[in-house]
């Protein structure tokens, strides 16, 4: 892995800072905007770092297809998707296997937040495009998602937001950036809850031993709230 | 015939309330700490604690969790007799029984009249559910034609969101002419104000027959319909600041200036 390196990145941590001058468990500059799409019921744009996610919620309105439609409560439809011109390469547009699994994941992380048995029969849409990747993008999706949800009125038990923890150069990180995440060893997306900081994402790409695994969590866990902050002070300042 | 009708009453509440304030300042003072306040309209998102006590009942927008009450929605926080709840500032209408709603009948069927009030299905508004009798297989256009504007009571829904709609109500009628504006349903309890002064003071002004349906939809008719739509607009735009029927106030009679007052008619459909 290392041997492929390009020479600007053959050392991503010198001095204990990394190469965009952040210490090993900071975050990356948040801006949050709420209410950027008119015609959806809920939308927020948000961009950690380089990264930059729109994310839009439509509903609660009519199911379809009606035979996947629930009698107890409403059914949370996520769907994922990379820009043609979000990466360096063009993308596919289109459903993909890595867009679909992501879009699942999402689902499950901001459905088990959301009071759904408050709307039986009906359905709540809720689109998120990547418009440029840069590392994080489902955390980034996620955070950005609950915004949005919380912008078009629809009962949440609490915020969602996610980032990253890994290993890059043997050493712990908070959420990575693009080249940290293509040449680091380890990416550990995590969605947390506001109120309790219950888990609702997880998933590991890249190898831990438990100790380094429990340390991560504990990152995260100290370290997620200015993101919280800064959820809530993009929805409090768009009601100003 | 105005159908909201709102009765000014002189609020018994108050005056008790003002007698004990001379007895107990400090009793006053300390329930400040966890009154919003009348000025001040606290904005609360969901997942904020709003408060760690078991002697408060959560209200509308809230969820218990042991002895914490949290918010789950974004909106005012409301603190009245120990009940917290949140008014909330965007979402979908949610038929309840018992609301009055504006719908267009959208078609018929042979023994009812379906309706679109801008939710997801549409309610039902049966044979049963008219103050006239009518007959088997009596031609149902006779009442409410499709397109028919009516302002209707939500007589039942239930957990499957079947939503079934009544006529058989002082208030309940069918509307002619006029025009139908649509803001977001959470701001109709601002549209109606307090006790109903924010639309009475629009009727008074502007001198439109308005009709405010809880689904959002607001039926407008009169010369300055123009004006009283402008004026509902306003109050959803700045729905969430404070002292807003003086600000409507001014601008209605900052507009109506230029116009001039109007006319005064009798009551009239």
């Amino acid at each position: 892995m290392g041997s492929d390196r390009p020479k600007k990145y053959e050392k991503l941590i010198i001095n204990n800072k990394r190469l965009d001058g952040r210490t090993l468990d900071e975050l990356r500059p948040v801006k949050i905007e709420v209410g950027v799409i008119p015609s959806a019921d809920g939308s927020a744009y948000i961009e950690i770092g380089n990264t930059k996610v729109l994310a839009a919620v439509h509903g609660p309105k009519e199911m379809f297809p009606k035979h996947q439609m629930n009698e107890n409560r409403a059914v949370l439809n996520v769907r994922y998707a990379m820009l043609p011109f979000s990466t360096t390469e063009r993308v596919r547009p289109g459903p993909s296997r890595r867009s679909n699994e992501i879009s699942k994941v999402t689902r499950h992380a901001l459905e088990s937040v959301i009071f759904l048995e408050e709307f039986p029969r009906l359905a709540i849409n809720l689109t998120l495009d990547i418009i440029q990747a840069d590392a994080g993008t489902r955390a980034t999706a996620i955070t950005a998602g609950a915004v949005a949800l919380a912008h078009a009125g629809i009962p949440m038990k609490s915020l969602v937001a996610a980032t990253a923890v890994g290993k890059i150069d043997g050493k712990l990180a908070l959420d990575l950036n693009g080249p940290e995440d293509n040449f680091g060893e380890t990416d550990m997306p995590i969605a947390m809850t506001s109120t309790d900081k219950n888990i609702t994402l997880l998933q590991m790409d890249g190898d831990f031993t438990k100790e380094e695994f429990k340390k991560a969590l504990g990152i995260v866990k100290n370290s997620i709230e200015p993101l919280f902050e800064a959820q809530r002070k993009a929805l409090q300042d768009y009601y100003k | 015939m105005t159908n909201i009708k709102i009765i000014p009453k002189k609020d018994k509440k108050e005056e008790i309330k003002k007698e004990t304030v001379d007895n107990s300042t400090d009793k006053e003072n300390k329930t400040k700490d966890i009154d919003t306040g009348k000025k001040a309209n606290k904005i609360v998102l969901p997942g904020d604690e709003l408060i760690k006590s078991i002697d408060y009942i959560a209200g509308h927008g809230t969820y218990r969790e042991g002895n914490k009450i949290y918010s789950k929605l974004s909106g005012i926080l409301k603190n009245r007799d120990h009940v917290i709840s949140v008014i909330p500032l965007a979402g979908k209408y949610v038929p309840k029984a018992r609301d009055f709603i504006i719908g267009e009948v959208s078609y018929i069927t042979f023994s009812n009249w379906k309706v679109d009030f801008g939710y997801p299905s549409e309610a039902t508004l049966p044979m049963l559910g008219v103050p006239e009798y009518i007959e088997n297989g009596v031609d149902l256009t006779k009442y409410y034609k499709r397109g028919d504007l009516i302002f209707a009571a939500i007589s039942s829904v239930t957990k499957g969101m079947i939503i079934q709609l009544t006529m058989k109500d002082k208030k309940a009628r069918k509307l002619y002419s006029g025009k139908v504006i649509f803001i977001s349903s959470p701001k109709v309890p601002r549209v109606i104000g307090k006790e109903g002064t924010m639309i009475s003071m629009i009727k008074n002004k502007t001198g439109c027959i308005i009709n405010v349906g809880q689904n959002g939809w607001i039926w407008i008719k009169g010369d300055n319909e123009a004006l009283a739509t402008k004026a509902i607009k306003m109050v959803e735009q700045y729905s969430h600041k404070s002292g807003l029927t003086n600000m409507i106030s001014d601008f209605l009679d900052k507009e109506l200036k230029k116009v001039g007052p109007p006319e005064k008619k009798g009551e009239q459909r």
